[in-house]
């Protein structure tokens, strides 16, 4: 890459070491050194964690899978910030060059009661298909559907749908909040089949079951703070909580 | 190669007669579980992508019993999600030509004609069905103003019949499989079983009847035993090490069922495609792929003269070669993969490649930004741009892309039957897991095409056969078979770890990466895969020598459940070797350098290879034995592949 800053940085790393949830966890300091201004943070990660297993002791347990933003799985909180400095992006897309060379980087795991820690950086986020469970779909079976052109849906409404389709799941949104409220992810989901013309038949109902167990899984409220929609790596709107509590209002009104 | 073939036994099972009904004619013929009776079997599916999330929430529709499991810690990331440009289906929605016949036609010919007729005419007759399931459930796929659906171009076809949701349609349709496989949690006819790796087959007189799982937060061996397994675990591309795929992407559950006795069709058919964000060294973990949607407007490019070191703003029109459109004036460059990747590699190899390594080629969008003005190119664009812009830190709107091949499909997976059963009675094999649809090369959109026709139609019909014919529940998992796989599986957990070595299995899978990329890449030839074969032998000899896995078998352990896998490559990567070896033909993404054009174009040879490979494993990796499946081309014409 022509851009590519060359040369070797070296970082010093306070990482959230905890072997599962119920043992007590602490930051422990490391070094890394070699680090290329165009290597990814997960990468140096990885860097370390080789270190670490050449000299027999245990890496440092942190997930990932796709790297290239779109899966969600990858996810902790650099210097306090969930997904690191730069808004609007994933762990996995975040490169070292952000990061001035001898600097100290704080690592820790999303945090929150409905994402227990499983070990080092690893939370468990099973919460959420739990609230998909409760009406994150349409109920429709296959082999059930329509002509799919039989149902015209304008282009600005299909474009929004996808605005808050478009959400990975990986659970800043609840690492921002000071609350650990789970709305914006909620609420993209409410939108979007809010929107579309095939969610209207199971609107009351969806609303009303995934926020019951949104709120059954120990996720707080929303109480306008905004720091979601700053934390969210595909930049979903705040407005989607406007739409969830506009729907989940409706919900009390039609029985 | 000293070869022990087995030539005979391997049917597709595909009805004769013509082509267009077979699929009809062969859905009355398979037996049907009486709806009263469905919930009284078990189906283990495995994996949660397009095909295991497809087949499990329509399998629990219809009533049966779903045990799913994925490695993830949710069914929602497999590497599907990671799909960009579209899914492709014969709706002729813009009037331009389109047809179910055309569809299959350009299927077989981008596969070079090394796919199997029966399958891929089914595939493109079930395509429509998808987008309409899809749309159903809710998956934003862009539209007109009119509201209708939009369709773009893609590779190897001359028609418009790609659906998509911006760059992100694999996503938007795993999300919608997902959400009706959460409706069927919600029912409680799925139970979900997320971070478990399945780590063997449990097979009872020949038949698939359990799984061994490791959890992978405990390290407990899990046993589960059902009425028949589905593997829906995605490909083996990660087998370079630098590939597209996600990096926890692996070939273990299927290389297992394999030693267990299915056979593993035409691994050396691996997809090298042609727009991904270059290599640039030791420390990288992956490769990105930029869509394949960015040809329709990008023109590819480099400089005429070898060696030509000026910024590409400073090169005149006139010292640019715009090299695909040059020797492929007709498809230009929307040629099929497998053609633009050898066209780049050539270019380079002739010193004319650009960027710091000289392993690059231009994706230009000036002219797109000149005829469509910026607004148009950022909508269609914007976030595969932006990614791009994090990845180099360099702007596609103000300075060319430089792109270069990299590992990302394998059309190479288990056998299956027409059935999508392995060899495996009760083992059936969907979406990229195994090797059916798409021949020696895959056309672009047709993936998620595949494996959600693999799960949303298929297998709801053909798995009722197969189940129709066995007595539900009688295998526990009490019988002696868990327990001696169970002892198989947690010997080799054992053996990993006690080993105790000097290299992690990240080294390891780095050199075995290499030497598959630089001889059994984009172009191969006899000597260099022989000594490749010798080299990945000794490479995992030291491996069981040699590498260091940390931490115990009891708990969350990254580094053990990886070793495990780079086990499995060691072992894959030599039959990949081997079929390479063997297949001494060229065709779609195998190129062999002794089977070229003049203009290096692949020569196939029909005479002798028009056929399936499929493998069976003797004891010993380096002495497997062949099976052969003939191919019969009944309705297409066996021709030279044209895009010029």
């Amino acid at each position: 890459m022509t851009s590519a800053t060359n040369g070797t940085r070296s970082y010093t790393l306070r990482i959230w070491r905890q072997s599962d949830n119920a043992s007590p966890g602490a930051l422990v300091e490391y070094r890394v050194e070699d680090i290329d201004a165009q290597m990814s943070f997960l990468e140096m990660l990885d860097h370390l964690n080789d270190t670490l297993e050449r000299k027999g002791e245990l890496p440092v347990a942190f997930e990932s899978d796709c790297r290239e933003g779109i899966c969600g799985m990858c996810g902790i909180v650099i210097d306090g910030r969930p997904h690191g400095p730069v808004p609007n992006l994933t762990t996995c897309g975040l490169r070292m060059r952000e990061f001035e060379s001898g600097a100290t980087i704080t690592i820790e795991p999303f945090r929150a009661s409905a994402f227990p820690l499983v070990r080092d950086l690893v939370v468990d986020r099973s919460s959420f298909d739990r609230v998909m469970q409760a009406g994150g779909y349409v109920s429709v079976n296959c082999g059930q559907a329509p002509e799919a052109n039989a149902m015209p849906i304008g282009k600005d409404v299909a474009e929004a749908a996808m605005d808050s389709a478009a959400c990975i799941g990986c659970g800043a949104c609840v690492a921002s909040c000071p609350n650990a409220s789970a709305s914006l992810f909620v609420g993209a989901k409410i939108r979007q089949f809010a929107l579309l013309p095939q969610g209207q038949a199971e609107r009351t109902r969806r609303a009303r079951r995934m926020v019951a167990v949104m709120d059954q899984e120990g996720f707080g409220d929303c109480s306008n703070h905004g720091e979601c929609e700053a934390a969210c790596p595909k930049a979903i709107s705040i407005e989607n909580i406007a739409v969830l509590r506009r729907e989940y209002l409706r919900t009390l009104v039609r029985r | 190669m000293d070869l022990e073939i087995v030539d005979g036994d391997l049917s597709s099972g595909a009805p004769e007669g013509p082509v267009e009904t077979r699929w009809d004619r062969h859905r009355f013929d398979l037996k049907l579980v009486n709806p009263a009776n469905k919930r009284k079997y078990t189906v283990l599916v495995v994996g949660t992508g397009l095909a295991g999330a497809s087949a499990a929430s329509t399998l629990a529709e219809l009533g049966y019993n779903v045990e799913n499991f994925c490695i993830q810690d949710t069914p929602r990331r497999a590497h599907s999600v990671a799909a960009q440009g579209g899914i492709n289906a014969a709706k002729n929605y813009p009037n331009d030509g389109d047809s179910v016949w055309r569809l299959f036609y350009d299927t077989i010919k981008g596969g070079d004609f090394r796919a199997r007729e029966s399958n891929v005419y089914r595939l493109a007759q079930l395509s429509a069905n998808i987008i309409d399931q899809c749309v159903a459930q809710g998956v934003p796929f862009a539209r007109e103003y009119g509201g209708t659906l939009a369709n773009r171009s893609f590779g190897g076809a001359q028609v418009s019949r790609t659906f998509y949701a911006r760059g992100q349609t694999g996503q938007q349709l795993l999300l919608g499989a997902y959400s009706s496989l959460m409706r069927q949690v919600d029912e409680g006819r799925v139970r979900l079983h997320a971070r478990r790796e399945m780590l063997d087959l449990v097979v009872v007189d020949g038949h698939a009847k359990g799984i061994i799982t490791r959890n992978l937060v405990t390290g407990a061996l899990e046993r589960w035993a059902g009425d028949a397994v589905l593997l829906c675990t995605g490909g083996y591309s990660t087998v370079y090490y630098l590939s597209t795929n996600a990096v926890n992407s692996n070939a273990t559950a299927a290389w297992r069922c394999h030693k267990r006795g299915a056979l593993f069709a035409n691994p050396c058919f691996m997809q090298i495609h042609p727009t991904c964000i270059p290599m640039q060294g030791r420390t990288q973990s992956k490769l990105t792929l930029m869509s394949e949607s960015l040809r329709n407007d990008g023109r590819i490019w480099v400089p005429k003269q070898a060696g030509d070191a000026r910024r590409p703003d400073q090169i005149p029109e006139d010292e640019r070669d715009y090299f695909l459109e040059r020797i492929y004036p007709a498809f230009g460059n929307l040629v099929p993969r497998d053609v633009a990747s050898r066209a780049a590699k050539h270019v380079c190899d002739e010193g004319r490649g650009v960027g710091a390594t000289g392993l690059a080629v231009y994706l230009d969008f000036k002219d797109a930004m000149a005829r469509l003005g910026h607004a148009t190119v950022e909508q269609r664009y914007s976030n595969l741009f932006e990614m791009y812009r994090e990845i180099t830190g360099e702007s596609p709107y103000e300075v060319p892309m430089q792109i270069y091949p990299a590992p990302h499909y394998t059309m190479g997976g288990l056998w299956v039957d027409y059935n999508l059963q392995s060899t495996i009675p009760g083992l059936h094999v969907l979406g990229e897991a195994n090797f059916s649809d798409h021949g020696a090369n895959r056309l672009g959109a047709s993936a998620l095409m595949q494996g959600l026709c693999d799960g949303y139609f298929v297998i709801p019909y053909t798995l009722g056969n197969y189940l129709a014919g066995q007595k539900p529940g009688t295998v526990r998992t009490d019988h002696a078979a868990f327990a001696a796989t169970e002892a198989t599986v947690r010997g080799g957990v054992d053996k990993l770890l006690a080993i105790d070595g000097r290299r992690t299995a990240r080294d390891f899978h780095w050199d075995l990466g290499r030497l598959l990329w630089d001889k059994v890449g984009m172009s191969r030839d006899p000597e260099g895969i022989r000594d490749t074969i010798g080299k990945i032998r000794s490479l995992r000899e030291e491996f069981w020598q040699n590498v260091r896995v940390p931490g115990s078998g009891d708990s969350l352990n990254q580094s053990l459940e990886y070793a495990g896998r780079v086990a499995d490559y060691l072992e894959l990567g030599e039959l990949i070797a081997i079929d390479a070896l063997h297949r001494d033909e060229s065709c779609g993404c195998h190129l062999r350098t002794d089977h070229q054009s003049a203009e290096g174009e692949p020569v196939r040879n029909d005479g002798d290879f028009s056929y399936v490979a499929a493998w069976e494993h003797s004891g010993d990796p380096g002495r497997p034995r062949l099976h052969r499946e003939r191919l019969a081309f009944d309705n297409v014409h066996l021709a030279v592949r044209n895009y010029k």
